[in-house]
């Protein structure tokens, strides 16, 4: 495996002298989302680094290799009664660690749970000179030195190529049970929110279609005592159900003109923008489906609203699948903020080779 | 750099009299903040009142060059609030307000200078509260929570500061203001939100802090089981964690802890215990009952001596009292107690514990140990002597012993407390010089004049050649005998 990353590094090392630009490359299952990369950019990839090289269920800890495939390490955990709480998408069966972590998306249960971020205890990754370095470790605290393996988690793989990751795990939960009560979006959002203030075991929620759809998670007893308290439905669908939102197979999100995803303050009223919404996480993940065409400047002033209304709620929006115009796929930093990204940018990887514009097209 | 009266009488200009101290006897409490072993006299002090005096603060130290450490309540215990003798020390003290609360989002905005217990008891009304609970949260400000991203007995099933914030106001050195994170549960870009969180003042000036708030748990209770053993309490909390459950809080204190705390607080512990293990559940009626059920179970069959359920709400903080007087227990027991902060993977912990006792017996200072089993956090407390000559001495050393053998067993000099100026040292046995080198180019990416909380949390390179010189002696390590992982 040292040769790898041997190889891994000299590559870092030529194409920072040539300022030859690089797309690390994992499974490509999320190829398609932030910018396109760079035409002239090379491919660095991260596949043969994999493996899983700790795992200890009690001390509920995963270390694997950038290029071991998701699918592979959610199956280890399912043996060991465990799980990835933050549910993340896979969107192909050959998503990686690697690609999970510098996309940084997060599942159905991030709301009650945590996102990617939340159960990254360390990594170890090389910047954009080769150097080989670890950050935060195997433990459950740990607060020695600035917090940077939080920091590259949904980075892009702007500030390094990730080598290895050690995450938190949880146990699965000993039972599952999803209701559904029909309502309107406005009544969803209030219910989603007043819910999430009381003491009950729900771990995921979701407004499509006119029904409010709830997932309750832990001891039988419990979940039995909440359903009474709730009402609704049971589902009997209900493992698909979540698997359709987390992989976007569910028919809302069927290929449409444009998808955004707008992460706001849970209790922002709905919106009324042209398309169809499903929320999530009690209301603070927002999905809009927009069919509209795409290639004219019309494009870029229905997509500032969009941005528009995500601000008005404390939140961003993002343009997670297809195309506006000139317009770009995150959210719009401030000037102050972006140029103290540049700044960060510039001490991991000075030469700008590091997947340059995936992220933002500044750096 | 301006002299200090020149400083005073810019700072008059825009601070009441009374916010600007500069009398030896007005900046005599400032000297330290809870590592009192530390102490160092600040130059000025300043206690702004608005965001906009921070502002101008700031703006004048970066104008003059003079250095600025932020301070909270002062609780700290690595000395992260320590002055620095050549500049401003800046008290948030008086931003003590709780803005807003939103029940049905389930946040609070808060001045840094709030209590951390103070926002659980404004959000209590609502049935919600503020997660992370450290052992000072009676007096520990949120600011200085966020500077150090503070953990708690709780944070296992909880998380620490960084899982329980949502966005931050943030003043860098030039007083240019930054929005870090949003209402929503992420924000675009880089995740600032996290690098923030636990930076130790080195970064920026926190002025505004949105908080997560979660419901307060139906019901509370707690299994007290005692060991003959402190292997058997360790695979006791494996063995918990083993069945799928994440308790609440999971402490472990040892046979000394025990007989200190008892000695102070009668809290019924057993005296005969090797060790004594708290596990907690929390949730609605069912979980925990359902959780108590099979905790008991697990501790029967990890051979627990004895186990005790509470069956009150009096009974089950009536076992806690011990656990949370284990520090002033020390105090009891000994003129000065030494903190220290590790964190190891559980399984290693029989081999850290007995490494600490050789060490004990090799340095004559006796060494209490508590430890948030959960995650792996241990607490050694050492008990020493201040007025014995050279005590203080061999307690750091001792001390420096421990986080070494935190990391060579895969864990860190610190889990909680932060490094500050007191393990500062032992930074550089747990990173490599490249990655120091990142530190300070994060460092650097803010604060490039080096002007907030200087020489704090990272070594400088210099600094850990000299450290590297003075711990190996002549080619051989100082503790041959040592367990090493």
């Amino acid at each position: 495996m040292q040769a790898i990353i041997d190889q891994i590094t000299a590559t870092l090392r030529s194409a920072a002298e040539r300022g030859q630009a690089l797309h690390i490359q994992g499974g490509g299952s999320k190829a398609f989302y932030g910018h396109p990369r760079a035409e002239s950019a090379e491919s660095l990839d991260i596949t043969p680094y994999q493996g899983i090289v700790n795992y200890e269920p009690t001390e509920l800890v995963i270390t694997a290799r950038a290029g071991t495939r998701l699918s592979e390490i959610e199956s280890i955990l399912r043996e060991h009664g465990q799980m990835l709480a933050f549910e993340p998408p896979h969107f192909a069966s050959t998503a990686t660690l690697g690609g999970c972590v510098a996309a940084g998306l997060s599942g159905p249960r991030r709301a009650a749970a945590g996102a990617v971020r939340d159960f990254v205890l360390g990594v170890r990754m090389l910047d954009g000179t080769g150097r080989d370095l670890h950050f935060g470790g195997q433990v459950m605290k740990n607060v020695a030195g600035y917090d940077v393996s939080r920091l590259v988690a949904g980075c892009m793989g702007t500030l390094g190529v990730l080598l290895e990751v050690s995450l938190k795990v949880l146990p699965l939960p000993a039972a599952e049970k999803t209701i559904s009560l029909e309502m309107n979006a406005a009544q969803a959002i209030k219910q989603m929110n007043q819910w999430a203030g009381k003491p009950l075991p729900i771990s995921a929620t979701c407004h499509v279609d006119g029904q409010l759809y709830i997932r309750l998670s832990g001891a039988e007893t419990a979940i039995h005592a909440a359903q009474t308290q709730l009402g609704g439905e049971s589902r009997a669908d209900d493992e698909t159900f979540w698997q359709s939102l987390r992989e976007q197979t569910h028919p809302f999100f069927k290929p449409a003109a444009s998808l955004w995803r707008l992460s706001v303050k849970s209790t922002a009223p709905e919106y009324h923008l042209p398309g169809k919404q499903l929320l999530e996480w009690n209301g603070a993940l927002r999905w809009l489906v927009c069919q509209h065409d795409t290639n004219n400047e019309d494009s870029d002033s229905a997509a500032h609203v969009i941005r528009e209304a995500a601000t008005a709620a404390g939140g961003h929006a993002t343009l997670f699948r297809g195309q506006h115009h000139t317009t770009p796929v995150f959210h719009p930093l401030t000037p102050a903020l972006l140029s103290l990204h540049r700044r960060l940018k510039q001490q991991f990887d000075p030469a700008g080779i590091l997947n340059p514009g995936r992220l933002y097209p500044e750096f | 750099m301006s002299t200090a009266s020149e400083l005073i009488n810019q700072l008059r200009a825009f601070l009441p009299p009374d916010a600007v101290l500069h009398d030896t006897e007005d900046l005599k409490p400032y000297e330290c903040d809870g590592l009192s072993a530390y102490r160092q006299t600040p130059m000025i002090v300043v206690l702004p009142q608005t965001e906009q005096q921070i502002i101008q603060v700031l703006q004048l130290c970066h104008k003059t060059h003079t250095p600025v450490v932020a301070r909270g309540a002062g609780t700290g215990l690595s000395g992260g609030a320590l002055p620095h003798d050549a500049g401003i020390l800046m008290s948030l003290a008086k931003l003590n307000r709780i803005l807003e609360i939103d029940p049905l989002a389930r946040s609070a905005r808060v001045q840094p200078g709030v209590r951390n217990l103070a926002i659980s008891d404004a959000a209590r009304p609502y049935g919600l509260y503020y997660a992370p609970d450290p052992s000072s949260q009676i007096a520990c400000s949120i600011g200085g929570n966020v500077a150090e991203n503070s953990g708690g007995v709780h944070c296992l099933k909880y998380g620490l500061t960084v899982h329980n914030i949502l966005k931050l106001r943030v003043l860098t050195i030039e007083g240019e203001l930054l929005e870090i994170g949003g209402k929503a549960l992420d924000s675009a870009g880089f995740d600032l939100l996290a690098l923030m969180t636990g930076s130790e003042g080195m970064l920026g000036i926190v002025t505004e802090i949105t908080v997560k708030l979660i419901p307060v748990p139906e019901k509370a209770q707690l299994v007290m089981a005692a060991f003959d053993d402190i292997q058997s309490a360790g695979n006791a909390v494996a063995n918990v964690i083993a069945a799928g459950i994440i308790p609440a809080g999971m402490e472990l204190m040892d046979k000394i802890t025990i007989h200190a705390v008892e000695a102070f607080l009668h809290a019924g512990y057993d005296l005969n215990a090797e060790a004594i293990l708290l596990c907690e559940s929390d949730g609605t009626a069912e979980e925990v009952a359902d959780e108590i059920d099979r905790i008991n179970t697990i501790m029967k069959s990890s051979g627990a001596t004895g186990i005790r359920t509470s069956r009150s709400e009096a009974e089950r903080l009536s076992f806690w009292a011990g656990r949370k007087a284990a520090f002033p227990a020390a105090g009891r027991v000994s003129p000065d107690y030494y903190c220290m902060d590790g964190t190891i993977p559980r399984k290693h912990l029989g081999q850290v514990l007995s490494g600490i006792e050789t060490l004990s017996e090799h340095y004559g200072l006796r060494c209490m140990n508590v430890f948030h089993a959960g995650d792996g956090n241990l607490h050694p407390l050492i008990l020493y002597d201040a007025n014995t000559p050279g005590e203080l001495k061999k307690t750091e050393e001792f001390g420096g012993k421990i986080l070494e053998m935190c990391i060579q067993a895969g864990g860190t000099i610190t889990g909680e407390h932060g490094v500050g100026m007191e393990k500062i040292n032992q930074m550089c046995l747990q990173f490599k010089t490249d990655e120091l080198q990142i530190f300070h180019g994060v460092k650097a990416a803010f604060d490039p004049q080096n002007l907030l909380n200087p020489g704090k949390a990272v070594p400088t390179l210099h600094r850990c050649a000299e450290f590297g010189a003075m711990h190996v002696h002549g080619g051989s390590e100082k503790f041959p005998d040592l367990p090493r992982f």
